[in-house]
């Protein structure tokens, strides 16, 4: 039954039209988990606010169980969805630049679209950071192609790569998150407690 | 919002993103198309040649028709919409206790440089690589995501007089 764009069920322009409903949704709900302000999101570095932590892996494991459940119903095929390839020199590279972006600017490319949609004046620069990077990083592109193609490792799953099955991993990932937003509340309460 | 309440959610419009077109969230990729797109009105005969640009602007591609251009609009009417309902529509600018706005803007135009150069250089950003990557449970995401938050943390304390 799905995804239903690469099925051709739908057709593009219902497949963008979609895309501007679904970032409708994406955009509200950043917003209400408060990722518009710049102040939350950097309390994750320093343990004053936790809400990134908590936000961001309740998404990513109610998503990979929602997939895994949709795809043993046979509701989607997961053949047919875009899988990140890994190329581990420039997956890492870009991931310690954009780290350093994110404690530098306090946010990330949705978030800042998030907070200049509100008004905050430092999230439309950041946007406009965005922009100058992308165009910098398309200028360099001639002496960077080489580091960006090199190791490349096709488009493994993470379970694959640690030589688990599926199902495992799910739990184990699971199991942790559910740690992490132990921990994560322990030390909100522990560094607010001393301020 | 409860940030549980909310990360639910967040996992549900992913989960349909992924079954209306094949694809996660992001945003960082519409950044790029915007690029592409003033790049190509610009100069549109240095695009067509260009190793970077080429790639999409050529047989004709308009690098706007693209699902993350559309979906970032989106974001941005989303964005507004919850701050209107939630009365936080406000211009202004938010930073730490100890720093001038001056100093504040500087940084967030340096950390929005480095994140537009970092999510080319890896292939897509926190919503993109990191986010949608792990719930499609792909390698790259999930390096991708300890290598952005690994880094923050690591450099956290270098930076903390800009937050706390």
């Amino acid at each position: 039954m799905g995804p239903l764009a690469p099925l051709e069920i739908i057709s593009g322009d219902w497949n963008l039209f979609l895309a501007l409903i679904i970032g409708i949704a994406f955009g509200f709900v950043l917003e209400q988990a408060g990722f518009s302000s710049t102040r939350k999101l950097a309390g994750v570095f320093y343990g004053y606010d936790m809400v990134v932590l908590k936000v961001f892996f309740t998404a990513a494991v109610t998503g990979m169980l929602g997939l895994l459940y949709l795809s043993l119903f046979g509701w989607i095929d997961l053949n047919l969805t875009y899988v990140n390839p890994l190329y581990l020199g420039s997956t890492i590279a870009g991931g310690v630049i954009m780290g350093v972006g994110f404690i530098v600017g306090g946010f990330c490319p949705g978030t800042s679209v998030c907070a200049a949609a509100i008004g905050k004046i430092d999230a439309m620069v950041f946007v406009g950071g965005i922009f100058l990077g992308v165009f910098l990083f398309a200028e360099l592109y001639p002496l960077i192609e080489s580091f960006y193609m090199s190791g490349y490792l096709g488009s493994p799953k993470v379970f694959q790569s640690l030589g688990i099955r599926m199902g495992v991993f799910a739990l184990l990932l699971t199991l942790v998150a559910v740690i992490m937003f132990i921990v994560a509340e322990k030390v909100e309460k522990f560094v607010n407690k001393g301020a | 919002m409860n940030p549980y309440i909310a990360g639910i959610l967040l996992g549900l419009v992913l989960i349909a993103s992924f079954f209306v077109s094949g694809r996660g969230l992001g945003a960082s990729g519409a950044m790029k198309s915007s690029v592409v797109a003033v790049v190509n009105t610009v100069a549109p005969d240095y695009a067509a040649q260009d190793a970077f640009y080429s790639k999409y602007v050529q047989n004709g591609q308009k690098p706007l028709k693209a699902w993350l251009v559309f979906e970032v609009l989106g974001v941005l009417i989303g964005g507004f919409l919850s701050g209107a309902v939630s009365g936080r529509l406000k211009l202004g600018i938010e930073k730490g206790p100890r720093i001038t706005d001056r100093r504040r803007l500087i940084l967030a135009l340096a950390g929005g440089l480095l994140f537009g150069f970092g999510s080319q250089l890896g292939r897509g950003c926190t919503s993109g690589s990191a986010l949608t990557g792990m719930a499609i449970l792909s390698s790259a995401g999930f390096l991708s995501m300890m290598a952005i938050f690994g880094t923050g943390f690591a450099v956290a304390y270098f930076f903390r007089k800009n937050w706390i």
